[in-house]
């Protein structure tokens, strides 16, 4: 509906350096961003309120909940618990930037084919700590489940349902789509 | 048109679902009107007394900081339709957390240091926090949440309690719960032309639109409230939260628009929590399992500023026959956050305890659990003595016992075990009300052919959209990709609350209305005029009482593993199987049913929120410490229905499924952990700490 005109301020001239902001750049998605933010500003909030990229939710803003999950030069990582001014020049991915132009990551699509989301404020973590999760382990990082011998081969570890139950538990859905959300990543797990 | 029509229950996927999975679909404070400000509460740190000063001045020499809201700036109110809204009006507290103060700034980082300079002064009082069973406060009130009498008696219990050669005397308690929806309550608000604009994170904007309309003197015309996309709400935004008065509030004092979006740990004190409850029950039994007395007295607790009594004797007048029965509630007002809704209230606490004690019972008669329950069943509600619309009890505990494998288990406790595991199962039933809502909605046919329906639902992750869809669709005889659904928007014909599992049958009921009445027209013949043709309907005759006793039923059953050695108990797998009328998707309801069970096994195993008597407020305030259910905790978990052809309901012949899937989920739980083991705990959660002992 077009009820209400809001405006986007968004590209709005950014605030004066003083001694408590820095200027710094963020490889956000494929582009390079050039920010003033103020020292306390986290990740997240750079993102969300800065840059207008409100995809990465904020859940708990204490690490606690992983809404705010994106990728920080390929690892995930909780957007709320880094301050944006110590990750200058980093790649940053949110969920907004895993589409390949109008065709969704496979991870969007199996979440929607599954049906693995109800109220959405937790899929965009969900997505991004998923696809984080499919690197570490194709990187051969061990879970708490994972059998020893398997850690020390030098090799992916392979995921099975247990595996990715594990590995998605510091993103909580408190609408319960767990089962869908475990089968939505088995269908994109190798 | 390349989409073919598909009847009702398909499993269509969400209208909304692309947005949601490419982080485009915005919710409350996701607007970003230009030259908006932040605001950040102050809560209050004593749980009872009265402020005596609000220093600002720091605050007032933050950078960034604008201005600060205190109760002696605050625009004035009318009297609120909810006295929880009723914030920075006076020096009163009473409750720690509650609003003494709000920080507006230009950005998030400068309110939240703002908020951090205030210092607040207090003349405190002794405080009251903690319930008990003969707390001298305790009186009976008049109705139950819901509306419901706090008393009913049929014949003499006590007689027959006296008489009965079996008997289960227990006494269930349960501390606080909250809701904890993935996204924390916020708004947006803005005045334009002496219109305000909020943007809300809420179960029902029609209801938001009116308490704002009343708490600022406005007429509802000048009151947009708007509530797209919601994440998440299970009760607790199911009436307006106190972020909406004091973003409107601040938006007219600077003049400028305004963001809150509450903190994760001032959650608990102000959206409102499952309250906690003591409960007893009692239910004597023939022999052979009949029961003649069942008695649930509950006592609760509410807050010094609203009456919230949590109605869990409520589904004992519904659930068995039995000659004798008194159902009854207490409650004492405490120094504590006001208790509302959260999922299934009522039902979810009350039912633990009466599928507990019929477990104790089952097991005192050595009966199967399931055996006791088909034993127990009524030909009419026991308490109305109306008779029920349908009722699909009988059918889920054999279907679902069926599946489940149910009569593979030894009843003898602690009999299976695997290594360091105790393994065991138990079973329990579900019940939750037809609950119908007015409402009232629009049917449109442009000439292109295509149709639009109206109606102010809220979709908090139900699928509310896409069903909708798909009724108007039925309705009109065309693909439901043909149909364009509007929600979310005050300006919309009024909507009830997505709440009480009601949403469905009170806005489906208007929509299917509105758009039969449409293709009615239509087919008169004509043709489609350039301005489209409209038709309007409401639900006022799904919204008027019923002679039946309208109820959905489930069973539940689950299987647990105990380690011996730590005490954790861990769930191998769930099953319930529902009868709730006619399944309108059966991918969405799939997916509430399991989200209900895994919240119900939060219940029971991992939430515990505790009253800390000298800070006087719950102790567990965030997700670190509240702990909901993780990925982990979930494993084989299935949830299984029986179609039911009720004619008593509404036009699509459906009953609510939100809430049942909690609705004795904790009492299945609790009861396996009792075969598994042999203990019974009679408390929630089942944590480590309080099944090692008996280990």
């Amino acid at each position: 509906m077009d009820t209400i005109a809001w405006t986007d301020d968004t590209d709005a001239a950014q605030p004066p350096p003083f001694g408590d902001h820095s200027t710094l750049t963020l490889h956000v998605n494929g582009s390079d961003r050039k920010l003033t933010l103020d020292h306390r500003t986290t990740l997240l909030d750079a993102l969300r309120e800065h840059l207008g990229l409100t995809g990465a939710k904020k859940g708990c803003d204490h690490g606690q909940c992983g809404a705010c999950t994106v990728l920080v030069d390929g690892r995930r990582a909780n957007s709320c618990l880094l301050l944006a001014v110590a990750q200058d020049g980093r790649r940053v991915t949110t969920i907004e930037g895993l589409a390949d132009g109008d065709r969704p990551h496979p991870l969007q699509e199996a979440f929607l084919e599954r049906d693995a989301f109800q109220c959405g404020y937790c899929t965009p973590g969900q997505i991004c700590s998923a696809l984080g999760m499919l690197g570490e382990a194709e990187d051969g990082f061990p879970s708490y489940v994972t059998a020893p011998d398997t850690a020390a081969a030098d090799g992916p570890v392979p995921l099975d349902a247990e595996e990715i139950r594990e590995r998605m538990s510091g993103n909580l859905c408190r609408c319960g789509a767990y089962p869908r959300i475990v089968e939505a990543i088995e269908d994109v797990t190798p | 048109m390349s989409h073919a029509t598909q009847p009702l229950g398909a499993p269509v996927a969400r209208r909304e679902g692309r947005e949601k999975v490419t982080g485009t679909a915005r919710y409350a404070v996701e607007y970003h009107p230009a030259g908006r400000l932040h605001g950040r509460i102050v809560p209050a740190t004593v749980a009872r007394g009265r402020v005596t000063a609000v220093r600002t001045a720091d605050a007032l020499a933050v950078p960034g900081v604008h201005t600060v809201l205190t109760h002696e700036n605050a625009p004035r109110l009318r009297e609120p339709d909810d006295p929880v809204l009723a914030v920075l009006q006076n020096t009163r507290v009473p409750h720690r957390g509650w609003p003494v103060a709000l920080v507006v700034a230009d950005s998030l980082e400068a309110a939240r240091a703002g908020a951090a300079a205030v210092r607040v002064e207090y003349e405190s009082a002794g405080h009251d926090t903690v319930l008990t069973w003969d707390h001298p406060g305790m009186y009976t009130p008049e109705q139950a949440n819901g509306g419901y009498p706090a008393v009913r008696e049929r014949g003499d219990v006590e007689a027959a309690l006296a008489a009965a050669p079996v008997t289960v005397d227990a006494t269930y308690t349960l501390g606080g719960l909250h809701n904890h929806p993935m996204e924390p309550h916020a708004s947006t608000a803005r005045w334009a032309d002496g219109h305000l604009t909020v943007h809300d994170s809420s179960q029902g904007s029609t209801t938001v639109r009116d308490s704002l309309a009343q708490a600022f003197g406005l007429g509802r015309d000048r009151v947009t409230v708007v509530s797209e996309h919601v994440g998440g709400g299970f009760g607790s935004k199911g009436t307006t939260r106190p972020q909406a008065v004091l973003a409107a509030m601040a938006a007219r004092l600077t003049g400028r628009p305004v963001h809150i979006a509450l903190p994760r740990r001032y959650m608990p004190a102000l959206v409102g929590h499952r309250a906690p409850t003591i409960q007893r029950v009692r239910l004597g039994a023939d022999r052979d399992g009949v029961l003649r007395a069942v008695s649930h007295e509950v006592a609760t607790q509410t807050s010094r500023i609203k009456e919230f009594v949590e109605q869990a004797a409520v589904p004992a007048r519904v659930m068995y026959a039995s000659p004798h029965s008194r159902t009854t509630h207490r409650v004492v007002a405490l120094d504590v956050p006001t208790p509302s809704w959260m999922r299934a209230p009522g039902e979810a606490p009350g039912m633990y305890a009466l599928e507990s004690a019929m477990d104790e019972l089952a097991c005192a008669l050595g009966i199967d659990p399931v055996e006791l329950r088909l034993r127990n069943e009524p030909a009419v509600e026991p308490d109305s003595g109306r008779p029920f619309s349908s009722r699909g009890l009988a059918g889920c505990l054999h279907e679902g016992a069926r599946l489940f494998r149910w009569y593979d288990r030894d009843p003898q406790p602690a009999a299976r075990q695997e290594g360091r595991w105790l393994l065991g199962t138990g079973t329990a039933s579900a019940t939750y009300p037809v609950l119908v809502s007015p409402s009232a909605a629009s049917a449109h046919a442009a000439p292109d052919g295509s149709y639009t329906v109206r109606v102010n639902a809220t979709d908090i992750g139900t699928g509310a959209r896409t069903v909708i869809g798909q009724i108007a669709a039925a309705a009109l005889g065309t693909p439901q990709e043909n149909v364009r659904v509007e929600i979310g928007d005050s300006d919309l014909p009024p909507g009830s609350v997505a709440g009480g599992s009601s949403g469905t049958a009170s806005w489906g009921s208007a929509v299917h209305h509105a758009a039969t009445a449409l293709a009615r027209r239509l087919a008169e013949g004509g043709g489609v005029p350039p301005e489209g043709v409209t038709a309007t309907a409401d639900n006022e005759k799904e919204a008027a009482a019923s002679p039946f006793a309208r109820h959905a039923f489930g069973a539940h059953f689950a299987e647990v593993a105990v380690d011996t050695l730590t005490g954790e108990v861990r769930v191998r797998r769930m099953l319930g199987v529902f009868a709730a009328g006619r399944i309108l998707n059966a991918r969405t309801a799939r997916s509430q049913f399991i989200g209900g069970m895994t919240m119900g096994l939060g219940m029971a195993l991992t939430e515990g929120s505790t009253m800390d008597p000298l800070f006087g407020d719950y102790a567990e305030h965030d997700l670190a410490s509240y702990h909901i259910p993780v990925c982990a905790d979930v494993t084989d978990l299935q949830a299984h229905w029986i179609d039911e052809d009720d004619h008593h309901l509404n036009p699509m012949g459906s009953k609510g499924i939100g809430e049942i899937g909690i609705v004795g989920t904790a009492a299945a739980l609790g009861n396996a952990v009792r075969h598994a083991t042999g203990v019974r705990t009679r408390s929630l959660p089942i944590t480590p700490d309080t099944l090692l002992p008996y280990l």
